[in-house]
């Protein structure tokens, strides 16, 4: 077989290759491991002179066979050729430019915004007790990570040493970590399977997006957050009843005022029983949900959905963090939700045109910080609890999110990079060599839910005790003391101005 | 106010003078859940979502009938699963939203975006209906969601429809008179619009185009004009199948070309 370049694959190629692979022909063993395992065919054995070699053009730096070659033999590295350096024209500037004046399309990526916007987690320091206000041991004192998502009555009365109040419908979670929406379809089989297991395991709660909810799963509909977004897609009664809470998608933070195309190839035989479309049909799902043009209609919603559960469960409303969330947030309050769900701009996506992934949107801290500011000025702050997402990335991001304000954090890309993800961004494709945003079977069954459930596990045991030994830090026993208690932060860095928008002082004061 | 009269057995009706939503829809659910099977409802003043909140009521909801005097308010049988509502009265808007089985039959107009995401069951309205009639409604396997309207409808008919049917019978244009509708199935991208009476070409949208009226399609067509004659008691003799065209979408993958792979 010659070798072939990247038109035969029906790349028109203008593009100088992003990635360099690099194989060691003394270790090469020829053992194909890396031809079987690329589905963007980089590897291919050359049979006139019996040696692998690489289409380096078609890489997308995935390290799949990197890691999984027996002997070591390849490296792969971001091009170190590279376009001529530029100051103002990078080198994916040029490459999108090529890839558009090829095709007139739309440039596609997947996963969270990869640009070097500041991210304020990292301009924001946790306090710790020193003398004055004990710290604390969480192997000896018990601490508390027990939040409960819903609504919160104005006033509790008890009577004869009971709860005399009604209480609205809330979900108890062990830990304020939950699986943001991950829906059947962008991902495969095997991962959503592996969140349920894990969320069911953890004692919290996983979200299965726009995609529907398939039959094996409703045996963890008690960890299940199902979303109901302007695709409709799966929604019907069984399927709202069959959750813990009701999610009414409006936006998405890596892809704020846009909807979403779920192509006809990944519609397979199993995503179209739980999309209940007709299977190789494109799942539309259009920017706006059509019956809400308006905050009333929103309550339209929320009520037609709490109709249809018999007001059993909670209904979260999720928006994208956008320049006017606070006053969003307070007419989603207002309209009956229970939960509002912020998702900043570092969100992830199975796609997103790519100019809007990394333009539209805030950084989750500031719209997390306004939104809990502006509900308490309200009054309204009890009224719903809020789940903030969109670029948590370890469980200090999760302390420092809970002192601004969140009652919960939601994770997806993180969960993923657990479960394997080394965010070449191309979940788009359908091909992910690491088995996660696929549906072909061959590449799915890469991913072993029993693994991939323990993998999940362990991330969230193991951030939920660093958030007990943060809190020990702090000297409080319960996350309920650390929530929207800002006093815990200070700010390094920062103006005045971004200083005020977080509510927090800067450090040294 | 909020009686309940007791009927035949099986058959309960509501005085709904007064109740706001949630009371109404209650009393229908527990109605249903003691068993019965014939309901209603009187004096409906724009309450919301009635038929939404039957699920697990009974083992089938199919025998379940719903009559509504007066005039329901918006969502009417959103998420309904196989109960018959009839209304006698005109009915708001999102009547059958995300729909998954069962018959809503309105002795009247319907307000805006009737039959909203269904993807099942039928829908009839004797008159006209508003804007963005069909607005995505889909189909998977044996369920196809089917939406006859009597009269004329406003713009964006079929907006992003993926499957079912509508049939619009033009019965309450005027001699000569055309259809107003603009931009029909705007983004459609699934099953097929019968329109009968005049409009213009420029009145559709880029997404369809017109197509052969089948024998298969004379026979769907010719069925359901004659249950919307006998639902309302309406003469359907002047319908002639000849003077319905038949729009389908030009492309099942609008967006295919939008993306740069």
């Amino acid at each position: 077989m010659n070798p072939r370049k990247a038109s035969d694959f029906g790349i028109r190629s203008n593009r100088l290759s992003e990635f360099a692979v690099e194989r060691d022909y003394e270790r090469c063993i020829k053992c194909e491991v890396c031809i079987r395992q690329c589905s963007f065919d980089v590897h291919y054995r050359d049979t006139e002179d019996d040696v692998i070699r690489q289409r380096p053009e078609l890489c997308v730096g995935c390290q799949r066979c990197a890691v999984l070659c027996p002997t070591h033999a390849l490296v792969i590295r971001q091009n170190p050729a590279g376009y001529r350096a530029h100051g103002s024209w990078s080198g994916e500037h040029i490459k999108d430019i090529n890839i558009q004046a090829e095709t007139g399309g739309v440039v596609l990526t997947g996963s969270g915004n990869d640009k070097q916007a500041p991210v304020y987690w990292d301009r924001l320091l946790i306090n710790a007790s020193q003398v004055t206000n004990p710290s604390m041991e969480p192997l000896r004192e018990p601490m508390e990570l027990r939040t409960y998502i819903g609504a919160k009555p104005d006033a509790v009365v008890v009577e004869n040493g009971k709860l005399a109040t009604e209480m609205p419908p809330r979900v108890k979670l062990d830990t304020p970590i939950i699986f943001s929406a991950l829906s059947y379809g962008a991902i495969s089989y095997q991962v959503q399977k592996a969140l349920a297991q894990a969320a069911r395991e953890l004692g919290t709660l996983y979200n299965t997006g726009e995609g529907g909810l398939h039959p094996d799963f409703y045996e963890y509909k008690d960890n299940t957050i199902v979303q109901v977004a302007s695709g409709r897609f799966g929604v019907h009664p069984e399927y709202l009843n069959a959750a813990r809470m009701v999610e009414i998608k409006i936006g998405q933070g890596a892809k704020p005022g846009i909807g979403g195309h779920l192509a006809g190839e990944k519609v397979s035989e199993q995503v179209s029983i739980t999309r209940m479309i007709p299977p190789g049909t494109d799942a539309i799902s259009p920017a706006p949900q059509h019956d809400i043009y308006s905050i009333e209609d929103l309550r339209m919603l929320i009520f037609a959905l709490k109709e249809a559960t018999n007001y059993r469960v909670p209904i979260s409303v999720k928006i994208a963090a956008v320049h006017n969330a606070p006053a969003i947030a307070s007419g989603i309050v207002r309209a009956g939700a229970d939960v509002v769900a912020i998702d900043g701009f570092r969100g992830g996506t199975g796609a997103a045109p790519k100019v809007i992934r990394d333009n539209v949107g805030l950084p989750i801290e500031f719209a997390l910080a306004a939104v809990d500011r502006r509900l308490r000025d309200e009054g309204i702050r009890n009224k719903v609890s809020i789940i903030a997402g969109g670029g948590i990335r370890n469980s200090g991001d999760i302390v420092k999110a809970i002192a601004l304000g969140a009652d919960a954090v939601y994770i997806g890309t993180a969960a993923l990079i657990a479960v394997g993800c080394t965010l070449c961004q191309k979940c788009y494709s359908g091909k992910c060599n690491w088995g996660i945003a696929t549906q072909n079977p061959y590449l799915a069954k890469r991913v072993n839910p029993n693994i991939a459930r323990q993998r999940l596990v362990n991330l969230v045991t193991g951030w939920s005790h660093e958030i007990k030994e943060m809190l020990g830090g702090m000297g409080v026993n319960s996350i309920e003391s650390l929530r929207g208690n800002r006093s815990q932060l200070r700010g390094i860095g920062l103006s005045k101005e971004e200083l005020e928008i977080l509510g927090v002082r800067p450090a040294g004061n | 106010m909020g009686e309940c009269v007791l009927m035949a057995p099986g058959c309960v009706e509501i005085d709904a003078s007064g109740l706001d939503f949630s009371e109404l829809n209650r009393r229908v659910r527990s109605e249903v859940c003691r068993g019965k099977r014939e309901i209603v409802l009187r004096n409906v003043t724009g309450q919301r979502y009635i038929g939404t909140n039957l699920y697990n009521t009974a083992e089938s909801l199919d025998q379940v009938n719903i009559t509504i005097y007066g005039t329901p308010g918006n969502d009417l049988g959103a998420f309904l699963d196989g109960p018959t509502i009839t209304v006698f009265g005109n009915a708001m808007d999102g009547i059958g939203n995300t729909m998954n089985r069962g018959l809503i039959a309105v002795h009247g107009r319907a307000g805006d975006i009737a039959g909203f995401s269904a993807r099942g069951g039928e829908i009839f309205i004797r008159d006209n209906a508003g804007y963005r009639a069909g607005i995505h409604m889909k189909e998977y396997m044996a369920m196809k969601p089917v939406m006859v309207i009597g009269g004329t409808v406003q713009d964006f008919l079929g907006e992003y429809m993926a499957g079912g049917v509508i049939i619009i019978l033009g019965l309450t244009l005027k001699d000569g008179e055309s259809h107003h509708c603009r931009y029909v199935g705007t983004g459609m991208h699934g099953g097929a619009i019968f329109i009968r009476g005049n409009f213009a070409e420029h009145q559709l949208s880029k997404a369809v185009g017109k197509a052969d009226i089948t024998s298969e399609d004379q026979s769907l067509l010719r069925s359901y004009i004659d249950r919307y004659g006998a639902l309302f008691d309406a003469d359907v003799s002047c319908v002639d199948l000849a003077e319905f065209t038949k729009l389908v979408p030009l492309s099942v993958r609008p967006y295919k070309k939008l993306y740069a792979y």
